[in-house]
């Protein structure tokens, strides 16, 4: 599995100047994926506006290149914790909530977003805006060259990863998993779930915002309709594709959905509804996602009760 | 008396219109075991949900060793001592046996915000979750999935879990309900195995299981008590024998 | 003061507008537990028909029936089709089936009538103004929308209340194995509840087509907007949908004209002009927000326990 992801890595050394930067968007929303995968694989929120958490990312690097700041790790620190914040505010309110509520909810939020930052003039509006430049790190390494820029965001994938997984197998990921199993014997046996709930929430929208800066930094553009709902639900697709729960199957997911889109793009204009049609499919007969189709000794972490 | 473990005064519970709880009053001394009986729609689990913090009585008052709990949120509630076995068994079934007892150990050993290592797998949690699962006979079903133990392991999972956190006071809702013959005598084993170390508040309708482990038993009829006292004398008690004509159990 | 008036009842029309869709999709997630996500495109394909036929036919009379019909049709087909084996999956799987669905009506409407915006004219009997109140001519079409929509609003009380249909449902929203036990044909039940979201779907659809751009995707801003009135409004509440409904539709609109010069008496009008539009987006969401803290079950919560 891991070669999977070493592969970009090398043939972006034959680049194709196009590849790199299609690459670094997979790798980017392989971030994005595992966040989610974090809080729904393994926490069981179905959150349907993590995409607001890309465009409080994205907007944080294009408000900051605005005013002049072009640091890396200024841009990534501050993308991360205005994530964090927002995730914060979204999930103290959502997560009183259960079921379709919270699904409805966290849906609502994010269009809310989304109708902010087409209403924010200053910052393009509808039509977003474009970047004057890529954020810099500390003057050594210049990310305008796509290269550095997907190595970048490489290093980000496997720093979260690693981190994530670390985070599902603690105490705190314990208490999570635990959670989404049965949530009133949690309760019965002591534990405060809303507060454990909320700190996995923000912790993955601020990893989600990570995602966002790269994305901005990639396509040197920043708009709204990176918040738009319909990039919610692509982000629920990547991790129901690769399979729900694994953390492999979140960045695997991106990688099939990102190159699927391609394909079929190719194939016919009217491509969505050839996606649309093989989703139905999946989610149908094929729950598990590939991931979990791959190793079928694992057991379900992958499959969801009916709540609420 | 000495001032009791817990103590209920005035519980009362409305749902549209149908008072499910009716100026309830209880009291169980420490150590004590204490049955409630009724029968069926008395209200007994709406009493025991509201002991345990999930519903939120609308008059009346609940203390535990002292403390007013009657607000209190359910985790609470657990974290103080109190611990609840539900009518159907409660357990985590994608996790182990063992995995679900260590749960049950971590959350009365320090809070959880810990964000590495494995959890799991930490002996100072699996050691104590083992021997937990020694005293109610699973050991050898330590790694089996906890959805794919039969019903009465479950039940024997939970007893295990419930009691690995040390509880001052246990509420049992029904542990005997659905149980074969054979499981029965297990549970019944485990709850005569607790009598005297523990506070136990059961509720249960196996008339057998009652008779023979309660201390005092409270009689609970269209949510209000009927009656409390020792066995025998409940045993005789006319108001309680016209209560439960032509119900379940032989008194 | 006239100005008010006159955002109160745009802020009604909206309100309609979005009770109607609001409706249909608080019954099917009352009845049969199910988040749809292709409300949406029930929505959008009620505002294509109904603008194509008009502008084919010139009879407005036409162009509702088709409409209504292929909308009714489109619903019960997806119900019978997908929906089915959905009912009892978790929310999760409902909402990626019911997405793969949007991007393929999306798609559809492109395949058939192209990317551009499709022009919707308001029906010739229905144009003009009148003075509802005096000084200040307001559209008769709009008029008209909240006209219908309370027509249907009362029709849907009559009906979920006094009715044997209206009883399952209710029934159904709290106990379906209840219903099951007495005899009643479930799948039929659901297949009703279904059809007669998709109809009031549908028929918003055609009533906000002059308003609104009809463009593919033009269903999912209503639809979420729809899910805010449920969420403040209770799941499976028709009561609790056209409270909220209305009262969101009033809000929104008021927020919109008015924030600007309020925002202004507060702050620079430079730094006015610059938040209003911000926050006045942003106003329902605050009020959902706002809702969910004192009942996070929204108003008229369902009874079950």
């Amino acid at each position: 599995m891991l070669l999977l992801l070493l592969v970009p890595q090398i043939s972006d050394l034959t680049g194709q100047a196009y590849y790199i930067g299609f690459f670094t968007r997979v790798v980017a929303f392989a971030i994005a994926a595992v966040s989610l995968d974090l809080i729904l694989g393994f926490g069981g929120m179905v959150s349907f506006g993590h995409a607001a958490y890309l465009g409080v990312g994205a907007y944080a690097l294009g408000i900051l290149l605005r005013h002049g700041v072009t640091n890396a790790l200024v841009h990534l620190l501050v993308a991360m914790a205005a994530s964090a914040l927002v995730a914060l505010l979204i999930g103290a309110v959502s997560l009183r909530t259960k079921g379709i509520y919270f699904i409805m909810i966290t849906l609502a939020f994010s269009q809310m977003l989304y109708y902010l930052g087409v209403s924010l003039s200053a910052y393009g509006g509808d039509d977003g805006m474009s970047l004057p430049a890529r954020s810099d790190f500390f003057g050594v390494l210049d990310f305008a060259s796509d290269t550095a820029l997907y190595y970048f965001a490489f290093g980000m994938f496997v720093i979260f990863f690693w981190i994530s997984r670390h985070l599902v197998m603690s105490r705190f990921g314990v208490v999570i998993r635990g959670t989404k199993s049965n949530e009133r014997r949690m309760i019965a046996l002591g534990y405060p779930t809303y507060r454990y709930q909320l700190l996995a929430f923000v912790i993955s929208g601020a990893m989600c915002g990570a995602a966002g800066m790269l994305l901005a930094n990639q396509a040197l553009y920043v708009s709204p309709s990176l918040m738009q709902w319909s990039r919610s639900g692509e982000l629920l697709v990547m991790v129901l594709l690769g399979g729900m729960g694994t953390l492999y199957g979140a960045a695997v997911g991106s990688l099939v959905l990102m190159i699927l889109e391609k394909l079929l793009s190719h194939v016919t204009d009217h491509w969505p509804i050839i996606l649309g049609l093989i989703l139905v499919t999946v989610v149908r007969f094929a729950k598990r996602g590939i991931f979990g189709w791959l190793t079928q000794t694992r057991p379900a972490h992958a499959n969801g009760k009916k709540d609420g | 008396m000495a001032e009791a473990l817990l103590h209920v005064q005035n519980l009362t519970k409305r749902f549209d219109g149908l008072t499910a709880s009716d100026g309830i009053d209880i009291d169980i001394a420490d150590r004590e075991f204490h049955a409630v009986i009724g029968p069926n729609g008395a209200g007994k689990t709406t009493l025991v949900s509201q002991l345990m913090g999930e519903l939120e009585p609308d008059e009346g008052t609940i203390k535990f060793a002292g403390r007013d709990v009657t607000r209190a949120s359910a985790n609470a509630r657990a974290l103080l001592g109190i611990a609840r076995s539900f009518q159907i068994s409660s357990v985590f079934p994608e996790f182990s046996a063992i995995e679900n007892v260590s749960i049950a150990i971590q959350a009365r050993s320090g809070h959880s915000f810990r964000f590495w290592g494995d959890a799991l797998r930490d002996p100072a949690i699996c050691e104590p979750a083992l021997a937990a699962l020694e005293q109610v006979g699973l050991a050898d079903r330590a790694q089996v999935l906890a959805g794919h133990l039969a019903y009465g392991e479950k039940r024997a999972l939970e007893l295990s879990m419930v009691l690995a956190a040390r509880p001052r006071l246990l509420l049992l809702d029904e542990p005997m309900a659905g149980m074969g013959n054979q499981e029965s005598v297990r549970i019944l084993r485990l709850l005569a195995a607790l009598k005297g170390s523990v506070t136990v508040l059961l509720v249960e309708h196996d008339m057998k299981t009652v008779f023979a482990l309660a201390d005092r038993i409270s009689v609970l009829v269209y949510g209000r008590i009927l009656a409390t006292g020792r066995p025998e004398d409940i045993r005789v008690n006319q108001d309680v024998r016209t209560a439960y004509l032509g119900d379940s159990g032989s008194a | 003061m006239l100005l008010a008036l006159e955002q109160t009842l745009n802020g009604l029309q909206l309100g309609v507008l979005l009770f109607l869709m609001a409706a249909g999709l608080t019954l099917v997630l009352g009845v049969m537990q199910m988040i749809n996500l292709a409300h949406g495109s029930v929505f959008m394909i009620g505002a294509y028909v109904c603008a194509a036929v008009y502008a084919a036919t010139s009879s407005y009379a036409m162009a509702l029936l088709v409409a209504l019909v292929v909308a009714l049709t489109v619903g019960i087909g997806i119900e019978v089709l997908i929906f089915r084996s959905l009912y009892q999956r978790d929310h999760l799987d409902q909402v990626l089936s019911t997405f793969g669905l949007i991007l393929v009506f999306n798609e559809v409407m492109r395949v058939i009538w192209g990317p551009t915006a499709l022009h919707a004219g308001v029906p010739a009997f229905l144009g003009g103004h009148i003075e509802v109140i005096p000084g200040i001519p307001y559209p008769i079409y709009r008029l008209a929308i909240i006209g219908s929509g309370l027509v249907l609003a009362i029709l849907l009380y009559v009906l979920v209340v006094h009715t044997k249909l209206g009883m399952l449902i209710r029934a159904g929203a709290s106990n379906r194995i209840m219903i099951q036990a007495l005899g009643v044909n479930i799948g039929l039940l659901y297949t009703l509840v279904f059809g007669l979201g998709a109809v009031l779907a549908a028929f918003a659809g055609i009533m906000a087509a002059p308003l609104l751009t009809v463009e593919p995707g033009m269903g999912e801003g209503p639809l979420i907007l729809a899910f805010v009135v449920i969420v403040i409004g209770g799941i499976g509440s028709v009561k609790g949908a056209l409270v909220a409904a209305v009262f969101v539709g009033w809000f929104d609109t008021m927020g919109r004209a008015f924030l600007k010069p309020l925002l202004g008496l507060l702050m620079s009008s430079a730094a006015a002009q610059a938040a209003a539009p911000a926050i006045a987006s942003m106003l329902i969401y605050i009020l959902m927000a706002i809702v969910l803290l004192f009942r996070p079950r929204g108003l008229f919560p369902p009874r079950t326990r």
